[in-house]
């Protein structure tokens, strides 16, 4: 097992490491950027290292900074946690280079987890369905019209080194595809580097269903299950639960058998999400693999009971995998709300500022992961993520029911956050009988339009 | 998006939310707009970030930028004095 771990990142995720490494009895090194000398992460680690000015391009992406500091610290092992440096190939060479193990999958299953049309073709090979799109980049837009003709309106442009939601443009018909293809090209060249974008079929009224997998050095890889995160706003996820109201046992166990066969196919090591977009009639497609822990992943530890966290520690240690899905007793019903500071009422703006009013929500199957406290000014340079609250029952009623409850005893001012929504989510009869699709929040977020150009 | 204020033919655009002040498009580019450009009204000025969503600050009325006040990549409160105009 390691003998000390740097946590490269801050807010929640660096809480639930930290955490992790307290139960091991393993010492944490926190790093901090200079916006950051107030969080509570700091506090909570046995070391702290200031790694560069506030914003993040400076201080949590600096590669040069956390080796420094992980160098320093006389760490053997660096936990990236999500967004950041996660799914960085380079980074995750550099750790090896400086002979400190990095926390997650291997450089070349990182490289492609970001080479989605790769991945797809490799998962293809093993049979797996994957949602139909153009075999390679598109480079004209009389090209895009022909492969868009052949499979049909509607379809996306996605940027082939896009991710998290973002470089991706729906098309209704060929004269928006003409129009927004120059664009997206444009966007991604701006946003990800790489102005390589691809076409893709769209799914009609699909749910967004992923599993987790984790992977041993030995080769061997299981599933922990899937994760329903069909309830989204701009592809970017709101709510998740597992199971999933949508997943029959004997679709589970397709579809498991699906996620490690990609995982296999690809030699996945450590922790990772198989995505998958699920249709009406059941039919299931590939969609992409997420190197990384994922922010959801609590709902998956309630039903599980596995610590996914200390699960990456082990395997990045060189821990085997002696069990398998069925030899877990999974149980229950999880669900989480990630708390947002940002204003619904006002098309999702941020809502910096201090929290004069922290009083958060507790008592029987609440978890909250989150790095708030009462006083703290949350910083404008970081994400808009202030907690993930996540409910858990023996039945899904029973999970919305204490989600419900906890959303209400959660108070947080002046800040406006995303619980007003969550808690008319929990009340809407198609919700609670887990009838939805990824186009869901559109009954409850008014038309937006995707330029403000007034 | 922008506050702004005005007396005698002075125009001041002030930051609506606290964020970072950012004055051209990309690193590699130049800024939207310098002292003593003559801009119109929506004109962008520069961009606002706030917990990694973009604003555009615009110009509330045709005018020439007076005064920049404060430096690229500077983090700003809510309210603060960002651009002084000369209404024309």
């Amino acid at each position: 097992m390691f003998s000390k771990i740097l946590v490269a990142n801050r807010g929640e995720i660096a809480h639930r490491i930290i955490r992790a490494c307290r139960e091991l009895g393993i010492p944490s090194v926190a790093v901090y950027s200079e916006a950051d000398r107030d969080s509570l992460h700091l506090t909570l680690a046995d070391e702290q290292v200031c790694i560069g000015p506030a914003v993040s391009a400076k201080s949590y992406l600096n590669m040069e900074s956390i080796i420094d500091a992980a160098r320093a610290a006389g760490v053997d092992a660096i936990h990236p946690g999500y967004g950041y440096l996660a799914e960085n190939g380079s980074f995750a060479r550099a750790c090896e280079e400086a002979g400190v193990a990095f926390i997650g999958p291997t450089p070349d299953n990182l490289h492609l987890a970001g080479d989605k049309l790769t991945a797809k073709k490799i998962v293809q090979e093993k049979g797996v369905p994957v949602i139909p799109s153009s075999p390679a980049g598109v480079n004209s837009v009389a090209e895009a019209e022909k492969i868009a003709g052949d499979m049909g309106y509607p379809v996306m442009i996605k940027a082939s080194g896009g991710g998290g939601g973002r470089g991706i443009r729906t098309c209704e018909d060929r004269e928006m595809l003409v129009e927004e293809f120059p664009v997206a090209r444009m966007e991604a060249r701006a946003g990800f580097g790489n102005d390589e974008v691809y076409i893709e079929k769209c799914i009609a009224h699909p749910r967004h269903i992923e599993f987790q997998i984790l992977g041993d050095r030995h080769g061997r890889v299981i599933h922990l299950g899937e994760r329903e995160c069909t309830i989204q706003r701009r592809y970017q996820k709101l709510i998740e639960e597992s199971p999933s109201p949508a997943v029959t046992p004997e679709l589970r166990e397709r579809m498991g058998q699906a996620a490690v066969a990609v995982a296999e196919a690809v030699r996945y090591f450590n922790a990772g999400t198989v995505e998958f977009l699920v249709d009406g009639d059941g039919n299931f497609y590939f969609m992409e693999i997420n190197a990384r822990i994922q922010v959801e992943h609590p709902v998956t530890e309630l039903t599980t009971g596995i610590d996914l966290v200390k699960e990456q520690i082990r395997l990045a240690s060189g821990g085997e995998l002696d069990y398998g899905f069925n030899d877990i007793q999974q149980r229950g019903w999880a669900m989480e709300c990630r708390i947002n500071a940002e204003d619904p009422e006002r098309n999702f703006m941020p809502s910096p500022g201090k929290l004069e009013l922290y009083r958060p929500p507790g008592g029987f199957g609440v978890r909250l992961d989150t790095h708030l406290y009462q006083g703290y000014e949350l910083p404008v340079f970081y994400d808009s993520l202030i907690a993930k609250l996540i409910s858990y029952d023996l039945t899904r009623e029973g999970a919305i029911r204490i989600m419900r409850r906890a959303l209400k005893e959660f108070g947080i001012a002046p800040i406006k956050t995303t619980i007003p929504l969550y808690l008319r989510i929990m009340d809407d009869p198609s919700f609670q009988r887990g009838d939805f699709d990824t186009g869901f929040i559109k009954r409850f977020v008014p038309d937006e339009e995707d330029d403000e150009d007034d | 998006m922008s506050g702004s204020e005005e007396s005698a033919g002075r125009i001041e655009v002030r930051a609506p939310m606290s964020g970072v002040f950012y004055r051209s498009p990309a690193p590699d580019q130049p800024p939207y707009a310098e002292v003593g450009d003559v801009v119109k009204k929506k004109q962008v000025l520069g961009l606002l970030e706030t917990m990694k969503v973009f604003q555009k600050i615009k110009s509330p009325s045709n005018g020439t930028i007076m005064e920049i006040v404060p430096e690229n990549e500077t983090a700003l409160k809510d309210n603060d004095l960002v651009f002084v105009l000369e209404k024309g």
